[in-house]
């Protein structure tokens, strides 16, 4: 999951990471104020990289050396998925200063929607594992988290009732229509096209598929590169050193490597290798067989929403929106933009995003329970501030919170390891957010 | 453009033909408070206007209405001898005025450029956002408004006063205004700069661009401006060509609302 952030990087339009590298030496035209700001953003980003890596090693020493085991990581990377997914919307949410307490709920119903309507009508309809499941199915739960969403934003942005009140009525709305739809009954999912979504053995894409995408990503981040060049030659703006190009493009691809080489480091254990082997048709030499696990299936769904979610950030018109709004809502109104639509849009997301978490989690727990995604909400939030989203709004990365859900998911899968119970995991999480907001607000108060 | 006309109607100068704008009998309550009461104004091409009065006095609400920030309770909006309906801030983009605020209504967190074109972006032909375009733009106008401006890239937080300044003037003028209001455009700047901005004023006047200026302090517009409307309490004390009345008389029609003789009195002029 290490590779959340190189996959990313290449879309902003700023300096990815290695341009503080550059900074000796380097000095044509008028590059000192914008190395200033690229720095800002970067430090912060270098800085969570920093603290993650202090968390794997600490929890590494502390566990006995479980932590930086390939089967950890890659439990990892699918834990933090569904978390990660919601935790671009919430960015969007946050940036716009609002909030939504109620992710965790709509997560509920949603997951409880696709379920009841996969066992209750697909199924019936389209027979067992027909590939028209999952699209409708997903289709479904996306169009109900949206609408959700919608009619939250609506609310907000016409009605006039702060995010908070909207979202805190949300929370307890839809967690409660999520035992309404199925009277309080847990709904198993059948459609194994649908549990792929939640990884495991058979929902990851192997060791050949997942050097496909890692070539794939390398390509991307070096074109993402050679264009933004590009761009800046057609008009003959000042331009960054090639070698610190070089130096970005080659650490984003040995980062996809390295994620690469660990998710397939982790294999099936031998007596499960055999039987898929087996039934895969292939021949089983007598030393037996290793087969790769490669990336799981939720964490190339969170990177593809990832990747997505920045591209809209950074380079549509609703993103700019977004940022402007969350910067200065009168100057936005006064520019002509309709506030109101972009708060209802933005919530809008927030909820469709919801629903593919649903999805995540429902397909890796093989059902629909009333009390799932309980508390998400807050995870969501924590992983977007301890990303460097500022409450007060108007700054925020897609990459950023994604980090962030990871190194939330770290702090807890390395406590289990630890055998920490749950009381004293809270305990530390809740610490650990607001220290990590501290540490955010001193940060800034220096920059300025 | 300059032939020598009497001043007949209120609002009336020198500079004949349709005027650019006026705006009638314009009237806005705020709970109760009318902050702008029965006020009219006008504006020819390549004509100043000094819009004074006191802090409080209503002219920036009046101007807001102009900008399409409020709509006005009663009260009509001509734009080149026509009735306009400006709704919102679109609406009077689309009629080519442009609004320099107070505030300078910039977003803090997002870089110049995208303030200069924030709301009319250059779009590329997928779709997405053209900033290498915008940025060439932005280069461009900032060069000729604050030549020693280089901080393309930084939030605009991170601009001085002047640097603000110039960023919210460059995305008024960059978009071809007919007709700019300019809020208190000196309130943040230095003596250079306020040179700056007003040997701007004169070449933009000289384009036949109309402009509205904003101040309290008369010193700032007097110079520049053909003709001050003054108003007091929300309403209008008078209009007169600064060629007609003494700074000191101006200064009576914004203290003590008197509108001198050479003036054409508002509804707002005191009666004695």
């Amino acid at each position: 999951m290490t590779d959340t952030t190189t996959t990313s990087t290449p879309i902003p339009a700023a300096p990815p990471p290695g341009s503080p590298a550059s900074r000796p030496g380097s000095a044509p035209a008028s590059a000192p104020t914008s190395f200033i700001g690229a720095l800002e953003i970067d430090v912060r980003f270098l800085g969570m990289l920093g603290a993650l890596a202090v968390i794997w090693v600490v929890f590494d020493i502390l566990a006995g050396g479980t932590f930086l085991t390939a089967r950890n990581l890659w439990n990892l990377s699918v834990q933090s998925s569904s978390i990660a997914v919601m935790s671009t919307g919430m960015v969007l949410v946050i940036v716009m200063r609002h909030i939504d307490l109620s992710v965790g709920s709509i997560l509920g119903v949603t997951g409880m929607i696709m379920a009841v309507f996969q066992v209750g009508t697909l199924l019936p309809t389209f027979g067992f594992n027909h590939p028209a499941v999952i699209v409708l199915t997903l289709a479904a739960g996306i169009c109900a988290g949206a609408a959700i969403g919608a009619l939250h934003g609506f609310v907000i942005a016409y009605l006039g009732v702060p995010a908070f009140i909207v979202t805190l009525g949300g929370l307890l709305v839809w967690r409660g229509a999520a035992w309404a739809v199925a009277e309080g009954k847990t709904i198993p999912l059948v459609d194994d096209n649908f549990k792929l979504l939640g990884g495991g053995a058979n929902g990851s894409v192997g060791e050949m598929w997942s050097w496909v995408i890692a070539v794939i990503a390398c390509l991307a981040i070096a074109a993402a590169a050679v264009q933004a060049r590009r761009q800046r030659q057609r008009f003959h703006f000042p331009q960054k050193p090639v070698w610190a190009e070089f130096v970005i493009v080659i650490t984003g691809c040995l980062a996809v490597i390295a994620a690469t080489l660990v998710v397939n480091a982790y294999t099936l254990p031998p007596v499960l290798a055999r039987r898929y082997a087996e039934a895969a048709g292939l021949t089983v030499p007598p030393e037996g067989i290793s087969i790769s696990f490669g990336f799981a299936i939720p964490v190339l769904v969170a990177l593809a929403v990832g990747i997505v979610m920045t591209f809209v950030t950074n380079r549509t018109r609703f993103g700019r929106y977004v940022f402007a709004i969350g910067g200065n809502p009168e100057a936005a109104d006064l520019a002509g933009i309709n506030t109101k639509r972009v708060t209802l849009a933005v919530f809008a997301l927030m909820g469709a995003l919801a629903a593919i978490g649903a999805a995540i989690s429902t397909a890796r727990l093989n059902s629909a329970t009333n009390a799932q995604g309980t508390l998400d909400e807050l995870y969501v939030i924590a992983a977007a501030v301890i990303g460097g989203t500022s409450l007060a709004g108007g700054s925020g990365t897609i990459a950023g919170a994604m980090l962030g859900a990871l190194v939330m998911q770290s702090l807890q899968s390395g406590m289990v390891l630890m055998r920490v119970d749950t009381p004293y995991q809270n305990i530390v999480v809740g610490i650990v957010l607001v220290f990590a907001v501290w540490i955010d607000t001193v940060y800034r108060k220096r920059i300025k | 453009m300059n032939a020598a006309t009497s001043p007949l109607a209120p609002g009336a100068s020198r500079v004949s033909g349709t005027p650019m704008v006026e705006m009638r009998d314009i009237c806005i309550s705020f709970g109760g408070i009318r902050a702008v009461d029965d006020v009219s104004v006008d504006l020819y091409p390549g004509e100043v206007v000094g819009l004074l009065g006191h802090n409080g006095a209503g002219k920036s609400t009046l101007i807001k209405i102009l900008a399409g920030a409020y709509r006005p309770d009663a009260g009509e909006i001509r734009i080149k001898g026509e009735k306009a309906d400006i709704a919102n801030p679109r609406d009077a983009k689309r009629y080519g005025i442009e609004t320099i605020y107070q505030t300078l209504a910039l977003a803090d967190n997002v870089d110049a450029a995208a303030n200069l074109f924030l709301g009319r972006e250059l779009m590329t032909p997928w779709g997405t956002l053209d900033d290498v375009a915008m940025e060439a733009a932005t280069r461009e106008v900032m060069g000729r408004l604050n030549p020693n401006f280089r901080k393309f890239k930084e939030p605009v937080r991170g601009l001085s006063g002047g640097q603000r300044q110039s960023v919210a003037i460059a995305r008024a003028i960059h978009f071809n205004a007919k007709i700019l209001i300019m809020d208190e455009p000196t309130a943040a700047l230095g003596p250079q700069e306020t040179a700056q901005v007003a040997e701007l004023i004169k070449q933009l006047k000289a384009e036949g661009i109309a402009i509205f200026l904003i101040s309290h302090d008369i010193h700032d517009v007097f110079d520049l401006a053909d003709r001050v409307s003054v108003m007091k309490n929300g309403k209008l004390v008078g209009t007169a060509r600064t060629s007609d009345v003494t700074k000191d008389e101006v200064l009576g029609m914004i203290i003590l609302g008197k509108s001198p003789p050479g003036a054409l009195a508002g509804p707002g002029a005191a009666t004695d």
